[in-house]
């Protein structure tokens, strides 16, 4: 590790009343448990969670932005992928 | 001589209790304040930012608490900006000045190690309203503990620059801690109400927190000295004056002056 400079981690926080974490920021802390305690005092001031996952930014692996063509324009005229052409029984409401 | 004026001259023991209680978190509080911005990473100050609130926080609440008790009609703002120096009852520890990063997460971790078996032991008040703040504060002083006593091992164990800095603030606080555990009339008597806790009675517990931390960060704690400082007696060092300068400045100016 750099001496001179700690490694950035990425801060995923599940609110109260949420089911995942969802992404709100990043920092800089030496290790994963500096970096947890830094998430607390930077992320959850205002009571904005009750869990916390930290993992360092060099561990994601992100798609290219030059790609975005060929990732992901081919979805857009598939519209029968979404599930609105079907006709849910009554049963199944509001799915 | 009004009402006011006689509470005032004869310091009731629980009141004066109070007292100790809400000075020392908000010296400290306001010790800490001075790192805003100065911090050595960004993150650090945020989290020292927080602990000096959640101290002034637990001062306010006792404070007022402490001014109801009173009944001479004192609030927090008053008693917190317009006493003077000698009417403060905070130990000397949390006064003195902040020093570098190691001196600083030092005192942190010696006070919040105290606060913690304090606040435990005033679960169990008499006084419901002093009962109700140690649950709220007790929270609050375990992760003030677990934050500062990473870095005491972080930095003790750290390089031999950060080595050598721990060991001299460890050198330059320890004889101040004493004075926590020292007992007197005035916490035999809140002891005795089944309000509070002697100083004497924590000893054990904040040894066995502080000890495996000093020892785990390659630090040996000094011995102890007949040393014993003043601050909840009222008798301060040569720094509380200038913190309270500053602290004070305001209402002295503006007398009510109000957010």
């Amino acid at each position: 590790m750099d001496r001179n400079e700690w490694p950035l981690w990425e801060v995923f926080i599940r609110s109260r009343s949420g089911l995942d974490h969802k992404h709100c920021g990043s920092l800089h802390a030496p290790d994963a448990r500096m970096a947890l305690q830094n998430a607390r005092d930077i992320y959850t001031r205002r009571m904005e969670g009750v869990s916390i996952w930290v993992v360092r930014s060099d561990q994601i692996h992100a798609s290219d932005p030059e790609a975005k063509p060929e990732m992901f324009d081919p979805a857009e005229d598939k519209i029968y992928r979404h599930p609105t052409f079907y006709k849910l029984p009554p049963e199944v409401d509001h799915m | 001589m009004s009402r006011a004026a006689a509470n005032r001259a004869k310091p009731d023991p629980h009141i004066e209790y109070l007292l100790r209680l809400a000075d020392s978190p908000l010296i400290l509080g306001q010790r800490l304040s001075e790192w805003c911005g100065h911090a050595p990473v960004l993150e650090e100050d945020l989290a020292l930012a927080n602990t000096a609130l959640d101290l002034i926080g637990q001062a306010r609440l006792l404070l007022t608490h402490a001014g109801a008790q009173e009944g001479a009609g004192r609030d927090e703002d008053q008693l917190a900006f317009l006493r003077s120096e000698r009417e403060f009852r905070s130990c000397t520890l949390v006064e003195l000045p902040n020093g570098d990063f190691a001196r600083t997460v030092l005192r942190n971790f010696l006070f919040s190690a105290y606060q913690l078996p304090l606040w435990e032991g005033l679960l169990a008040s008499r006084d419901a309203q002093l009962a109700a703040i140690a649950a709220k504060s007790l929270k609050e002083a375990r992760y003030h503990l677990r934050h500062a006593a990473d870095w005491v091992v972080r930095l003790g164990a750290g390089t031999e620059e950060s080595h050598r800095r721990m060991h001299a603030a460890l050198d330059y606080l320890w004889p101040f801690t004493a004075e926590l555990f020292a007992g007197d009339a005035v916490e035999e008597a809140a002891a005795a109400a089944g309000v509070g806790v002697t100083g004497s009675s924590l000893q054990t517990r904040w040894e066995a927190t502080v000890l495996p931390v000093l020892q785990e960060a390659g630090l040996s704690a000094p011995a102890r000295t007949p040393f014993l400082s003043q601050g909840k007696l009222g008798v301060h060092s040569e720094h509380m004056g200038h913190l309270l300068a500053e602290m004070q400045t305001m209402q002295r100016a503006y007398p009510g002056a109000r957010w």
